[in-house]
Order: structure tokens, then C-alpha cells, then sequence
């Protein structure tokens, strides 16, 4: 199999280069077909979730998002460091450069002027103005349109720059947009329902790669742009193998049959046996999303600070991620994760003290009663935790828990529910006593949780966000405005240091871990390098090739 | 035969009214929907969800869903999927192609080895071979096709490197001996309890002519021990054969399910699984219902066979 792979695409690759060799002599050596020529062999990944929405501004889940990254460009992008790099814009808008007014009010933005869409057709200013104003369209299925509706007045200066106002500052704009990809005017305008285009089996970008052909259920194949603006692309194809079950995935891996284990990739426990595989590398990649109890607020039990604080105590972080994590994710204190330039590093580590946790609850007045239970007022110390049926690990972490929470006289009820039910409005509306999840809480590299914490974001009140746990705290929210309007970091960082210890104080959660996934590619791929401030390990395809 | 037709074509319209009544009243009640997949992205709200639910017509009256639904099923338009916005027949039909390779050639290996293991079985009543084979029935029967499945990929892909271990086809490549070669695993996996089926059946189905008068009168004419079986037995028992396979569909589409998911076959079982996993219910509706057509039919045909083959049937 492999055998006959390598023979067919030496002989693809020599007449390629034949060919590249050819348009070289006759038309005199442009640069971009330098790159072009480079371009040769293909990359088959492996993803346990089919990619299936192609258009980037309909509701799609991470999954799809590892195809956008190669279709499409954003105006910027978000490098592993957290910082923006320029993409379809020639410099990243700053108070700095000029490009947002000190205010932040004002936006002004300048475009490459050598970008064409994989239609041939230029790229313009007025493709940044239409992908814009199509996530305002109120009869567009959008699937976010935050950030974007505070945009008014788009003004084009000429075709490679143009202005905005914005309605307030909003300091996560930025991050908002290094993940809103540009979409073709020229293909999309014309609709007659924004909904209903063939763009959605057929997208056209001006990313690295272009569409080549989906076989649902099956895979994805992306073609090189050969005059892709930026650097690379270095591989001929790229392929997405869809491969629903995990062990048929990690099978398809060792086999060989996949060159890359992408989402969800190899399970915690085959980590030790994955590194024995011959010419395979095992990759630890970060990923911002935070395991935590969350506890709902709106629930007695979970109104008294001292027993949150208890409960705490009675968490026992370390067995969890040394024994059922396997080590690999690293224990944390905060929401935001520690590559973060907001990260606060002095937050207390927490304690793990049943015994102290008892007494707390003894000093609080929460005394056991005749079931052994502690109560309090009429209101029992029992609880439900519930997650997604199915995660085994989870589970046994829940088992764990409510182990060490029985020998403290509270009882915590097992109750997991289907993915469909469980994250439906039994999350949403906070109908859950207390849940066990994995949240991504920033905005890519922005250090906003208005949506998670602030006291408007609770939507069983009628609030706009994900504010699940119910939390309201009026400084947290005092800051969590200020810092939504700062545009210089230096000082922001200050804000959101104290917003992590003020929530840290309250505890309406508890971090427990923040996710590190296992990924893994053939040994002679280079550039595979995951980016803890993208949802997808995909996002760099461009950069992608074999040694 | 005309009245029969009729009758049985008015049969299975009711019946296809009430699965598909019963699939989107369970579908629809079940609590979560199609929304939750996008609950855990970053800025998401309930607001936000509810406008998506709007354009998506998720939260009007069931009833008036299932009319909705129904008027333009009854139309030939299956809606479109949730996921990618693709006609829903037309998603079907890009999968059914791998179902019905898969279906078809387990059903030819497990016919010919069912009925070879049975017939065998059945003449040399209680011999040695004939309780290896029962025994061997059992253990097939009990094996989760999952199993077997994953067992036949470490031995026959990752040990031995002999056979592809999972997908339809090479991209790139595509030629018969490819598809032929990603077919092998799959086909004898699914066939496996089929095999055991087909043979238990057959082996007392032929016991069961064995025993009729006109087999004695056939060996009293003397006619040769060859004769009487080909002719006289295996005909016979061949009849119950044809109806057996038109009530085997649904378990063979089931077993194609896992099978399709084992090996990463994109077949409709597959696509059901998947669909079902994201709440996609113009595609899951779809699939229920064209299963349902393929099992009414595929047994109408069954009957109509033995009747054309039986002389004593007569469809009345």
C-alpha cells in the first residue's frame, strides 16, 4: 500500500516538476511559481468528526474550522505566541500604528494588494465590507455576531483600505477578527437568500489551499493554491479523512493509513504505547479549554461561600490528573489559560484537605443529620454532577469525587446525560446542580469572559451569555466593562489579574486542569505546530511538508 | 396478483405513515436538539441559539413540523441536511452505493457458505462435522461484529500488513482491485453471523423435507441419492430460503451499521449514526424512511419470488 503511494507520487511529482520546469523556461521565472514547484506530496489527516459546513460564517463546530483555516484568510491571524501576524491586511491596526484611534472608536485598515480568490478574481476591500455586513444580516444564519454588530459606517478608501466606526470600544474586536475569515463578494453578493448558496459545497477563498472535492462521510480534499500570497503551500494536496471511532482512528495511525491524528486524537492511555510507534511523533498539544466543577449558583446548596470553599478542598486535582489524565494536562487555578499574556500566575494553589474541609463545613453550621448528610436551614448538602454520558474518564473522576465528598458528608449524585441533552438548555438555562466541563472561556487570545462571568450574561435571567453558573459579583463586573474598553495591554493585564482573583475568591467553579491533547504525525512532517489560541491543529497547513 | 399488489401497496403506505410518524414524534421529543453542538463555542449565548432555532423553523408547533415535513416528503423533497444544507435524497444516494456493495457481496459469500455449511450439516446428520458446525454457528452468533471486526484489523492490517485496514478505496487509486481489496475485511466480518444464520436455517429446513412423503416416494422410484437431493430436497428447501432472506434485511442493515463504522465505510449506516449523533433529523428522517422502503420492498419481492417459484403459494 504504502509501496504503491510513494511510486505514485514520484511519478506525479517528476511530471509536475517537468512541467513547472517548462512554464519556468518559457515564461522567465516568476517568484510565485518558485513556491509552486515546491509544492509536492500529500498529507492525509485523520479527524474523528467530519468536517461538513464549508461556509465559515454558518453555525459549524471546531472541526470545520481545520478547513477554513486553509481556504480562507482572516485580515490577521494568531501565532502559537499569541500575537497577531498580518494576513489579507498588510499590518495588524494598533493604537500604535494608527489603525485604531486611541479611543477606539475608529478603525482604519490596509489590505495586500496582490491577493486574488481561487477564481482568479482580485481580492478587494469591498470583500472585507461584504463579510462584515453579511454577519449584521439579520437574515443570515450567522453563527456569531458579536463584535460585528457594534461596526458601523464601513467606509471603502480605496480598493486596498478601508475605515470603520465602532458603536462602543470593544477591546476583543481584534480577536474576533483573526478568526473572521473574508468571504468573496463577487460570489456571494448576488444571493438571493444568504442561506441558500452553493458556496456551501463549493467555497472559494484565498487561502493556501482550494476546494478540491467532498465525499461525505468520508473525506475532504484540498488542492495547492499555487499563487497563494503568503508562505507556502509546500504540500500538493491535503487530505481529511473522516474516521468516527476513536480506536479505528488510533488503528488507521499506527497503520499508517493516516499521516496525522487530529481531533479528538490519541486517548490519554495509549499515550505510553503511541510513543513506542515506529516513525511516529507524539505531540502534547496545549489547548485553552479548562476542566472544572461548576456549581449553579441559583441552587441553595451552592449559595454559601464556605461551602464552595470546602468543596474545594475536598477536590483532589492532583489524583485526577496524575492518575486518570495520565499526567499530561497540568493542573491550574485559573479560567484563562497559561500561555495567556493575561494569565495571573499568583493565584494560591489550591489544597487538598478533607479534614479542613470539614471543619469548614462544621464553623458554617452545615452539620451532618440523621442520613449523615450535612444540612443546613432545611437545605441538604446533596447534589447532582452531571456531563456528557459516555466520557469514561470523566466518570471515573466523578467517582472520585463523590468518594471524597461522602467521607465529608456530602452527597453527590452521578447524573450524566447524552451530549444532545446535556448541553441543550439543561446547560444554557442552568437547570443543573453542578456539571463537570471543558470550557474555552477566552475569545481566541483575548482575556474577555464577559460572557462567562458577568452578571448580564446569565441567560436563565434573561441575560445574553453563558453565565451558566449564575455568578454575579458587582467589582467583577465593574471590571470586566473597564477591561472590554482597553486597548493597551500593559494595563489591561492589571484588570483582568484581579478579575481571575476575585473569581477565584468566589469559586462559582473549580478549575481543575487546563486540556492538553494528544496528536501525532508521521515522523519527516515538519511544521505541524499546534496553536493553543485556534480551536484546530489544522491551521497551519500552509507551513506544512515532508523532510 | 393485481389485487394482492394493491393490497400490500396499501399495507405498506400505512405502515410508512406510521413509522414516520413515530420516528419524528421520538425524534423530536427526545429533550436536546440540533443546537447543542454549537453550546460549547467560544461567545456563544441562548439568545444566539434561539435565532438560529428561528431560521431554522426548530421552534414551531410539532404538528405543524411533521405537516411541513410530510407535504414535501410526499413531493419527493426529503428537506435538507442541518450539517451541510444537501438535499437529503441526494445524500442518501451518495452512500448507498458502498451499503449495497458491502450488503451484496456479504450476502453472496454468506448464501453460498450458509447454505454449503447447512446442507452438509443436514446429511450428515450428527456426525463430527455436523456439531463443529453447530458449535461454530454459536460462537459467530455470539461475536459482536465490533469485536471481530477490530480483532481482523490487528491480525490482518497491523500484524500481518495483508489487507487495508479500514475505508472503500485508496484515494488516488480506485481501480477494482483496490475496491476489491478494502472489501475483503468488511464483507466476511458482516457475513460471519450471517453464515451462521443461513446455515442453522438451512440445516433444518432440509431435515424438515427430509421427512415429506414425496422424498420417500422419490427414493421408493429409486432414483439416485444424487438426484433426490438436488432435485427433491434442496428445492424444497430452498423456498423458505427466499422469505428468510426478506426478513433478514434489517438485521443485515443493522450489522452494517457497526460493520461501516469498524472499517470506515461510508455507507448508510454510517451516515444514520452520524446523523443521529448531531440531531441532523431531515437526514435521519430520510434514512428511516428509505430503510423502511428498502425492507418493505425488499420483502414484497421475497413473497412475489416464492409465489412465482412455489405453485402451491398463490398471492391473494
Amino acid at each position: 500500500m504504502t509501496m504503491r503511494n510513494t511510486t505514485l507520487m514520484n511519478r506525479r511529482t517528476l511530471l509536475r516538476t517537468g512541467a513547472a520546469g517548462m512554464t519556468l523556461l518559457m515564461s522567465g521565472a516568476a517568484a510565485g511559481r518558485l513556491a509552486a514547484q515546491e509544492a509536492s506530496g500529500r498529507v492525509v489527516i485523520g479527524f474523528s468528526q467530519e468536517p461538513t459546513v464549508m461556509h465559515p460564517h454558518m453555525p459549524h463546530i471546531e472541526v470545520d474550522e481545520g478547513i477554513h483555516f486553509n481556504l480562507f484568510d482572516p485580515l490577521f491571524i494568531v501565532d502559537t505566541d499569541g500575537n497577531f501576524q498580518p494576513s489579507l491586511a498588510r499590518e495588524v491596526p494598533t493604537v500604535e500604528n494608527g489603525g485604531i484611534s486611541e479611543d477606539g472608536l475608529n478603525w482604519r485598515v490596509k489590505l495586500r494588494d496582490d491577493v486574488t480568490w481561487h477564481d482568479g478574481e482580485p481580492f478587494t476591500a469591498e470583500d472585507v465590507k461584504f463579510t462584515i455586513e453579511l454577519n449584521q444580516n439579520p437574515d443570515f444564519n450567522a453563527m456569531r455576531r458579536n463584535g460585528h454588530e457594534l461596526v458601523r459606517n464601513i467606509r471603502i478608501v480605496n480598493d486596498h483600505e478601508l475605515t470603520w466606526e465602532m458603536a462602543e470600544p470593544f477591546a476583543p474586536y481584534p480577536a474576533i477578527l483573526s478568526w473572521t475569515f473574508i468571504v468573496p463578494a463577487h460570489v456571494l453578493a448576488g444571493a438571493e437568500d444568504p442561506n441558500q448558496t452553493d458556496f456551501r459545497n463549493k467555497p472559494i477563498g484565498t487561502g493556501p489551499f482550494s476546494f478540491g472535492e467532498r465525499v461525505a462521510g468520508n473525506y475532504i480534499l484540498l488542492n495547492a493554491n499555487e499563487d497563494y500570497f503568503g508562505e507556502g503551500p509546500h504540500l500538493e494536496q491535503a487530505i481529511f479523512r473522516y474516521i468516527p471511532d476513536m480506536t479505528v482512528l488510533y488503528t488507521q495511525f499506527r497503520t499508517g493509513d493516516i499521516d496525522v491524528i487530529g481531533l479528538q486524537g490519541i486517548q490519554p492511555d495509549r499515550y505510553e504505547q503511541a510513543q513506542q510507534i515506529a516513525d511516529r511523533e507524539v505531540v502534547i498539544a496545549p489547548s485553552s479549554a479548562v476542566e472544572s466543577i461548576t456549581f449553579n449558583m441559583g441552587k441553595p446548596q451552592f449559595q454559601d461561600p464556605e461551602v464552595r470553599r470546602a468543596l474545594s478542598l475536598a477536590l483532589d486535582r492532583e489524583t485526577i490528573v496524575e492518575a486518570l489524565y495520565y499526567g499530561i494536562p497540568e493542573q491550574t487555578e485559573s479560567f484563562l489559560p497559561r500561555e495567556s499574556y493575561y494569565y495571573n500566575e499568583n493565584l494560591p494553589e489550591a489544597e487538598f484537605d478533607p479534614e479542613k474541609a470539614a471543619q469548614v463545613l462544621d464553623a458554617a453550621g452545615w452539620l451532618p443529620g440523621d442520613d449523615g448528610v450535612r444540612q443546613k436551614d432545611g437545605v441538604r448538602l446533596a447534589f447532582k454532577n452531571s456531563t456528557t454520558a459516555g466520557n469514561n474518564v470523566r466518570e471515573q473522576a466523578q467517582q472520585l469525587i463523590q468518594q471524597t465528598y461522602a467521607e465529608i458528608g456530602v452527597e453527590m449524585e452521578i447524573s450524566n446525560l447524552p451530549p444532545a441533552v446535556m448541553w441543550g438548555e439543561y446547560w444554557m438555562m442552568s437547570q443543573f446542580d453542578s456539571v463537570m466541563v471543558g470550557i474555552t472561556f477566552t475569545t481566541g487570545p483575548d482575556p474577555d469572559v464577559t460572557n462567562y462571568l458577568h452578571s448580564s450574561s446569565i441567560s436563565a435571567q434573561g441575560g445574553a451569555g453563558q453565565n451558566t453558573w449564575q455568578y454575579k459579583n458587582e467589582r467583577v463586573d465593574e471590571l470586566l466593562e473597564q477591561g472590554g474598553r482597553m486597548f493597551v495591554p500593559e494595563k489591561r493585564k492589571e484588570v483582568y489579574d484581579e478579575i481571575q482573583r476575585l473569581v477565584h475568591e468566589d469559586m462559582p467553579f473549580l478549575p481543575m486542569f487546563q486540556y492538553a491533547n494528544l496528536r501525532g504525525h508521521k515522523t519527516g512532517l515538519e511544521g505541524f505546530d499546534p496553536n493553543v489560541n485556534v480551536r484546530i491543529e489544522t491551521w497551519n497547513l500552509n507551513e506544512w511538508r515532508w523532510a | 396478483m393485481l389485487r394482492f399488489l394493491t393490497y400490500r401497496l396499501a399495507h405498506s403506505l400505512l405502515l410508512l405513515f406510521l413509522v414516520s410518524v413515530i420516528g419524528f414524534t421520538i425524534l423530536h421529543l427526545a429533550p436536546g436538539g440540533p443546537l447543542s453542538q454549537f453550546a460549547l463555542s467560544p461567545g456563544m449565548s441562548q439568545a444566539e441559539l434561539e435565532r438560529i432555532a428561528e431560521r431554522m423553523g426548530l421552534n414551531r408547533p410539532l404538528p405543524v413540523q411533521y405537516l411541513d415535513w410530510a407535504a414535501r416528503f410526499v413531493t419527493g423533497d426529503w428537506g435538507e441536511s442541518f450539517r451541510d444544507g444537501r438535499a437529503v435524497l441526494d445524500i442518501i444516494l451518495g452512500h448507498l452505493f458502498a451499503t449495497l456493495l458491502l450488503i451484496l457481496t456479504s450476502t453472496i459469500l454468506s448464501v453460498g457458505l450458509g447454505t454449503l455449511v447447512g446442507v452438509l450439516g443436514a446429511i450428515r446428520r450428527y456426525s463430527a462435522y455436523d456439531y463443529l458446525a453447530t458449535v461454530g454457528a454459536m460462537v459467530a452468533l455470539s461475536i459482536p461484529t465490533f469485536w471481530f471486526g477490530l480483532v481482523a484489523i490487528y491480525v490482518f492490517s497491523l500484524r500481518l500488513g495483508w489487507l487495508p485496514s479500514g475505508n472503500m478505496y485508496t484515494i488516488g487509486d480506485e481501480s477494482v482491485l483496490d475496491y476489491a481489496e478494502h472489501l475483503i475485511m468488511p464483507s466476511v466480518v458482516l457475513a460471519l453471523v450471517q453464515v451462521a444464520i443461513w446455515s442453522r436455517y438451512m440445516r433444518s429446513s432440509i431435515l424438515d423435507v427430509v421427512g415429506q412423503d414425496f422424498v420417500r416416494t422419490a427414493r421408493a422410484k429409486g432414483l439416485t441419492r444424487r438426484r433426490v437431493l438436488y432435485v427433491h430436497i434442496l428445492r424444497n428447501a430452498l423456498i423458505p430460503m427466499i422469505t428468510l432472506t426478506g426478513i433478514q434485511l434489517p438485521t443485515l442493515l443493522s450489522g452494517a451499521l457497526v460493520t461501516e463504522t469498524v472499517f470506515t465505510w461510508p455507507g448508510i449506516g454510517r451516515l444514520f449514526l452520524d446523523s443521529l449523533g448531531y440531531n441532523d433529523y431531515p437526514v435521519i428522517m430520510g434514512v428511516l424512511m428509505f430503510t423502511a422502503i428498502f425492507v418493505l420492498l425488499g420483502n414484497l419481492i421475497a413473497d412475489i419470488l416464492v409465489a412465482s417459484v412455489d405453485p402451491r403459494v398463490r398471492l391473494e
